[in-house]
């Protein structure tokens, strides 16, 4: 490394791209990295040989390090980064990276190019890199100099973090990894057309503040943009909520940021929400939308969305605003900040929570028809048993709990019988619906919170998706435990054949599943399986106990569907609450929804 | 089942984007991926430092949707701003077309005097053609092409479309 006198007198150090991108890593406190390597990076990866600040977490396949990236990202709250070499490399990123553009999730994604001079030849390992993620990244560069490789990469950090976090794809060609150039930490400089909106506009916040302290059926309806915001954003979300006396109600994405334990909360909204959400939501005469999105899972029925009530709709993003559902009053910003300012203005006019006797009472009475409740006939372990004593397990533990899930039934029975009192405790993949994002999210959340108890709540089909990543567990002694749900079905493929195509299972049955017990033990990993009722609460304990990665294979009942059910083209006051209210057919236009 | 459409109104939108690699592809990439529609899209550099390009857009669709346009484009990172040039006040756009047309006699008589009436300028000529320079709003041009369509015409070249709003303050 040569030191070279730059203009007026300032030594700036020469270094190569693969350097300055590792050394502006290090800059911007990044620890780990979560990588594979190959052809295309290898000048990277001899610069994180014993690098004394960057761990690199080795994955099993590219998609698996995105989603670590993600599940480090979503719990600590710091962004995800990811090294993936070119082609192949890149193209398996893929997925987690439109993942983490769905959910709001900030990620660095640095993937290796062929040299400057071999692109667009069709060069070994080639492929366009910022072509295939131009529309599922937040914002993508190809670097071709190592002299602007250190203001883009802190630029990508900036970007990926503020205003709607999300993924930034670096693509730097190989030449420019060897090639040198000066530097020095560079001012950040944010692009100059990249200005997100984090300030309220003070006049939209005093009108929310006049509408909530007239409304007498109020609903605060939240969501991930609240976890993003910060815990700071978690605790004021509490305070508004009880200085105004509404209930509270969230998307998948933003369970965890008002406490279950709560009287005013009222469970998940939505598609597998509970009958109080949703009816409350249909009933309310002001909803508050905190970070969130009105989105198709949310809404059911966008003709028969709530449709007596005033709508305020707090987002950072603009374009999610009148996007499904037009409303009243939007405010574009933080939700934090936006909140910090309508409790200021509450307070500073002296309003008091309007009575709620009369609302609450009508929410009592949607409350009494118990829609989480389910039949067990003692000979099968019903699968919302099985969650609701894994919760009952790991709150006696005494533990800090993170909770990833992959995409499916178990992931609905687990936002709804998983109470979360804390954000970033809860992973799961909301927008894109990803199989094979639990496992990986685990691993990540490990090592972003080594003493925390992870457990990835699974099925027997999405485990599948990203099982390689078993040696991942076991390479870096990472104790995370892998909770499968077996019922053999993809089982929200089949609950949905059995509503729609009068039970027709096409494909849908886990043939040829593996011996889940000597699968994890030839990784090394502890198998514990739990056949019948008698064993669960016991095998729990001993996966919690037990020190190390465990995977439990716990068989439930193989025809459970999960309800309450909001059938798709369907109005939240059109629940499906138990089986029998299932006829096994729907019209086209209902068909043709997702 | 069928699949119901809305009706659309037409608008150009006006935008300052950072003149960066890909950013032409970004816009147009979110209009396919979003199911926008594009009658046409001029780009060129405005600044002597290349640094920024305005990008005009004609496009058409439900007053929801335009409004949807909007917000997609403005966050994207590379973009400055985005103006609508059709709720902005009064505006001034203008398109350029080359026309060629092939005829003899009579034909080619009447050519030029619908030309000199249109204000289009011959820049090319045979002894059986002309090509034309037409500028104009696109419906001037799409009556001139018509017209010359019953005489023979032989193809067209567009520019698409450029707009300002008037006065003398910029967007």
């Amino acid at each position: 490394m040569a030191l070279l006198a730059f203009e007026e007198g300032i030594d700036v150090a020469e270094m190569s791209g693969a350097d300055i991108l590792c050394q502006c890593l290090v800059d911007q406190g990044v620890e780990v990295v979560f990588g594979y390597p190959g052809g295309a990076v290898l000048p990277i990866y001899d610069i994180l040989y014993n690098h004394p600040k960057i761990k690199h977490v080795l994955v099993r396949h590219e998609q698996g390090a995105t989603h670590m990236a993600e599940g480090y990202a979503r719990s600590t709250g710091k962004p995800g980064v990811v090294l993936v070499t070119s082609g192949p490399g890149a193209t398996n990123a893929i997925t987690g990276i439109t993942d983490a553009l769905m959910d709001s999730i900030p990620m660095i994604v640095i993937t290796g190019q062929v040299a400057t001079h071999l692109i667009g030849s069709d060069a070994f390992q080639e492929a366009d890199t910022v072509g295939l993620t131009r529309h599922c990244t937040k914002h993508n560069y190809l670097v071709k100099s190592p002299a602007k490789l250190a203001h883009v990469v802190h630029e990508a950090f900036h970007i990926a973090t503020s205003g709607r976090p999300g993924p930034v794809v670096i693509d730097i060609p190989k030449d420019v990894q060897v090639a040198t150039a000066p530097y020095s930490k560079p001012e950040m400089n944010a692009h100059p057309s990249y200005r997100p909106q984090v300030k309220a506009d003070a006049a939209a916040i005093s009108t929310a503040i006049e509408m909530l302290a007239a409304a007498e059926r109020p609903i605060l309806y939240t969501g991930g943009g609240v976890i993003n915001s910060g815990p700071e954003a978690s605790a004021l979300l509490r305070e508004l909520a009880e200085l105004t006396g509404a209930p509270v109600t969230s998307t998948l994405m933003g369970l965890g940021a008002f406490p279950a334990s709560s009287p005013q909360w009222l469970g998940m909204l939505g598609m597998h929400g509970t009958y109080e959400a949703n009816m409350a939501m249909n009933k309310a005469d002001l909803i508050v939308c905190l970070g969130a999105r009105f989105d198709d899972r949310v809404t059911g029925r966008l003709d028969a969305f709530s449709p007596n009530s005033r709508k305020i709709h707090v987002d950072i993003d603009r374009s999610s605003v009148n996007k499904t559902v037009e409303v009243e009053l939007p405010i574009i910003a933080d939700v934090g900040s936006a909140m910090a300012d309508m409790i200021a203005v509450w307070k500073q006019r002296g309003h008091e929570a309007n009575d709620m006797t009369e609302w609450t009472a009508r929410i009592d009475g949607w409350r009494a028809r118990k829609c989480l409740d389910y039949v067990e006939d003692g000979a099968e372990i019903m699968p919302q048993r099985a969650i609701a004593d894994l919760f009952s397990a790991t709150r006696a533990s005494g533990k800090d709990v993170i909770i990833t899930t992959e995409v499916g039934q178990h992931q609905m029975w687990a936002a709804q019988h998983y109470h979360f009192d804390e954000p970033n405790k809860w992973l799961t993949s909301g927008g894109l619906g990803t199989m094979g994002y639990g496992f990986p999210a685990a691993i990540g959340a490990q090592i972003g919170n080594p003493d925390s108890l992870v457990i990835c709540v699974a099925g027997d089909a999405s485990i599948q998706m990203n099982i390689q990543e078993l040696g991942t567990a076991i390479q870096y002694r990472l104790p995370v435990k892998i909770f499968i749900l077996n019922n053999e079905y993809m089982g929200m493929v089949r609950q949905w054949q059995e509503l729609t195509y009068e039970s027709r299972y096409s494909n849908s049955y886990s043939d040829a599943l593996p011996d889940f017990v000597k699968l994890a033990e030839a990784y090394g990993w502890t198998g514990i399986r739990i056949e019948g009722p008698q064993e669960l609460e016991a095998g729990i304990r001993q996966m919690i106990e037990t020190p190390g990665p465990v995977m439990v294979d716990c068989r439930v009942a193989k025809l459970s569907n999960c309800f309450p059910m909001i059938p798709s083209g369907a109005a939240h006051t059109d629940m499906l609450l138990d089986p029998s209210q299932v006829s096994g057919t729907m019209n086209d236009e209902a068909k043709a929804l997702v | 089942m069928h699949i119901q459409e809305e009706t659309n109104q037409r608008h150009v939108l006006s935008l300052t984007v950072a003149n960066e690699a890909g950013i032409l592809a970004r816009i147009a990439g979110m209009f396919t991926a979003r199911g926008y529609n594009i009658d046409s899209l001029t780009v060129a550099d405005i600044t002597p430092d290349h640094a920024i390009s305005r990008i005009t857009i004609v496009t058409n669709g439900p007053p929801k949707v335009i409004d949807q346009i909007i917000a997609q484009l403005d966050r994207l990172v590379p973009v400055h701003k985005v103006t609508d040039l059709s709720e902005n006040g009064p505006y001034v756009e203008r398109e350029l077309a080359l026309v060629k047309v092939a005829g003899t006699g009579e034909d080619r008589i009447e050519a030029l005097r619908l030309a000199d009436v249109f204000r289009a300028k011959v820049v090319d000529t045979t002894i059986e053609s002309f090509i034309f320079e037409i500028t104009g709003p696109s419906d001037k041009i799409d009556t001139f092409v018509g017209l010359m369509g019953q005489i023979g015409l032989v193809e067209v070249g567009r520019t698409g479309v450029v707009g300002l709003v008037r006065g003398k303050d910029p967007v």
